[in-house]
């Protein structure tokens, strides 16, 4: 197997960091604050790297679509042994309303244009924890896709993967070319050599707008607050478990 | 009410702000000056953040066990080779690294925040390098340095002697010429690295005559660990960094061939000194990392425990020490950022190197007697980690040249500039 893979790779704000909403309550505070790679991407771009050390992949395309930071994060994936990369630009409110399903159609389109054979994504990002552009950029290429892998093997022209899913474990086949998305015990990132971070520099990164690939950005969504989730009020105590009942039907909750 | 803002209108409104200068964060690209920059570059960054997270997952979690049994931190040397985190000047075409002085410096501040009992070691290895690096023909840095780049070793820097440590011209180790060879006698010590090491750098007395001056005297050898007659002593127990290894060498009728001379016979005080400029800046940094955690552990500290009701932060006694300790760190940190980037420039840089070291071990000294003082009771008990700190800052105003040293340095800079160019 030669395969060609495209690896999405989002930049987010670090999981470290303390989230605070913007006083103005339109979105939280981005602005001087440590951002890093998605670490489900990062999980994504290490399984990649190993089917190429494996000589099951031959090129690992990155992609990031974001400001003009994202050329950053792809940096971090060329140094962790992506190829090259691809930088969509979308910059300012008009990325503060990027869905899902526009990524899902860069990658759709990204993956006809390079000729893909199998695009590994994070299976969610940690900002907005939504779980769907590996979906929904199976369905618009009409791909099969394998969500939530922890372990990815390639057999015979098609790959062998199992799921986590609520039930336990699911061991699924599915022909190339498809969709797979990354859970957390895939495996566990390498750190980027410095000889790599080095040789990351040379290595090319190609821009794009969404226009190049007939995406339309405009927003499908309007954000109309976001706000900080309420303060953990305090508890009270009762004598028995009827008065607990009681408690909690009077407070509405049973 | 919550309030309905609707983001369809137009531009949110960014804040422009110039060249935010966090520690940690990526920002927006700087404006191009032709000045001054203060802004790491992407691939700076990306090594920083290398270094970081190694420091942070790898080294300090493993810090306290090092420090209370003094075991060679041989787990994380492996590792950080692999990472290519080792070997620094050691030039491109031998396999190493090849970073600049700067990206050195950055990667030593970050393991100088983890431990720099673990680190020095580590440090040391790229000072024994230095003079084979500057100095060595293409046979010896093919042979001992490319080994280095091959298999995670070590190395050191024997210079100093029980009699002789800022007077390096008085060094007593002998090198007689017999035949294709030379026959080392004497003895060093506080040699770091000296039980592990794969080879020494040496800086031994050539010439015999009283008379002769150290830059015409001593000569600088590259000696192998198994040679006959080397034997390095016990490793010593020091108040500090005691990962490190450091130990005394005996040297007897230890036959070094003559191919192993750096340069020729005579030019051995030079050597070894140009090789403090170029790691002078990377010890400063490890000294500011060090000054750093000291004031992260204390801020984090006086923020949490509370005395008269309020958390200590709220003091202002507290908050003036933690105000000093960042004000020096900041300049600390200046002031290693210049003599790298100086020696980078490929100029002299041992008025700022000197500096920088100077500067940086006192803070670290400062800061990290702050760090125990800020947490009170519970700083001089090793349980919390700001008693190590104060340890192992100690020796950073003693090796490499002694706090008292660099200041004469300084000021021979200083007073030949004034006497040969009175107006600049």
């Amino acid at each position: 197997m030669s395969l060609r893979i495209l690896v999405g790779v989002k930049r987010v704000i670090d999981y470290a960091v303390k989230i605070r909403v913007k006083p103005d309550k339109s979105g939280v505070i981005t602005e001087g604050v440590k951002h890093s790679m998605n670490p489900f991407d990062e999980i994504a771009i290490e399984e990649a790297v190993r089917m190429k050390e494996k000589k099951i992949a031959k090129e690992i395309v990155a992609f990031s679509c974001g400001p003009a930071q994202c050329q950053e994060t792809l940096r971090t994936a060329l140094a962790m042994g992506a190829d090259r990369g691809i930088h969509v630009e979308v910059a300012g409110p008009q990325f503060d309303t990027l869905q899902p399903l526009h990524i899902s159609k860069m990658l759709a389109q990204l993956a006809k244009d390079e000729q893909i054979d199998l695009i590994i994504l994070g299976k969610q990002a940690i900002d907005d924890d939504c779980n769907q552009t590996a979906q929904m950029t199976a369905a618009l290429l009409d791909w099969p896709q394998a969500t939530s892998a922890s372990k990815i093997e390639a057999k015979d022209g098609s790959l062998q993967v199992v799921r986590e899913i609520d039930g336990g474990l699911e061991t699924i086949k599915v022909k190339l070319p498809t969709v797979v998305s990354a859970d957390l015990r895939l495996n566990e990132p390498r750190y980027a050599t410095l000889p790599n971070i080095m040789k990351a520099k040379k290595k090319p990164i190609k821009k794009l707008t969404p226009k190049d690939l007939g995406v339309d950005v405009s927003p499908r969504i309007e954000v109309v607050t976001v706000e900080e989730p309420p303060v953990r009020l305090a508890g009270a105590k009762v004598e028995n478990v009827d008065m607990m009942v009681e408690k909690l039907k009077a407070l509405g909750h049973a | 009410m919550a309030q309905l803002i609707k983001s369809m209108a137009g531009p949110v409104p960014l804040r422009r702000s110039f060249l935010l200068i966090n520690r940690n964060f990526s920002s927006k690209s700087p404006k191009q000056s032709a000045g001054y920059c203060f802004e790491l570059t992407p691939e700076q960054l990306e090594i920083q953040q290398l270094a970081r997270q190694f420091s942070r997952s790898e080294i300090i979690p493993v810090a306290a066990h090092h420090d209370r049994t003094g075991e060679y931190p041989w787990d994380i040397i492996k590792k950080a080779h692999g990472l290519g985190l080792m070997n620094h000047h050691i030039p491109e075409e031998f396999g190493g690294s090849d970073i600049g002085s700067f990206e050195s410096a950055v990667i030593m501040e970050e393991f100088g925040y983890g431990c720099c009992g673990i680190t020095t070691p580590m440090d040391v290895n790229n000072l024994g390098q230095i003079p084979v690096v500057l100095a060595g023909n293409k046979e010896q840095k093919k042979k001992y340095l490319g080994r280095m780049v091959e298999e995670p070793l070590i190395c050191a820097y024997g210079v100093t002697e029980p009699g002789a440590g800022s007077d390096v011209a008085a060094i007593k180790t002998k090198a007689e010429k017999k035949g294709d060879h030379y026959v080392l006698n004497g003895q060093k010590m506080w040699i770091t690295n000296a039980g592990h090491a794969n080879w020494y750098f040496v800086l031994a007395r050539t010439n015999l005559d009283p008379k002769a001056p150290a830059h015409k005297a001593l000569t600088g050898f590259i000696v192998d660990r198994d040679t006959p007659g080397l034997t390095p002593g016990r490793k010593e127990i020091n108040m500090g960094q005691r990962a490190s290894d450091t130990r005394g060498i005996t040297f007897e009728d230890v036959l070094v061939p003559k191919e192993n001379v750096l340069i020729g016979e005579g030019t051995g005080f030079k050597i070894a000194m140009g090789a403090f400029d170029r790691t002078r800046p990377t010890v400063a940094s490890g000294a500011v990392g060090l000054a750093q955690r000291a004031l992260d552990e204390a801020t984090k500290y006086a923020l949490e425990r509370s005395t008269f009701g309020v958390p200590i932060a709220k003091h202002q006694l507290i908050m003036n020490m933690l105000a000093e300790m960042a004000m020096s760190i900041e300049l600390a940190r200046l002031a290693w950022m210049r003599a790298s980037w100086e020696t980078d420039q490929g100029r002299r840089n041992t008025y700022y190197a000197s500096i920088a070291k100077a500067m940086a071990a006192d803070v670290a000294n400062k800061c990290a007697t702050d760090a125990v003082q800020i947490f009170g009771g519970n700083g001089y008990n090793t349980d919390y980690p700001v008693e190590k700190l104060m340890r192992d800052a100690k020796i950073y105003q003693i090796y490499e040249g002694t706090a008292q040293i660099q200041r004469l340095i300084i000021a021979r800079e200083l007073l030949s500039r004034a006497s040969s160019n009175p107006s600049s």
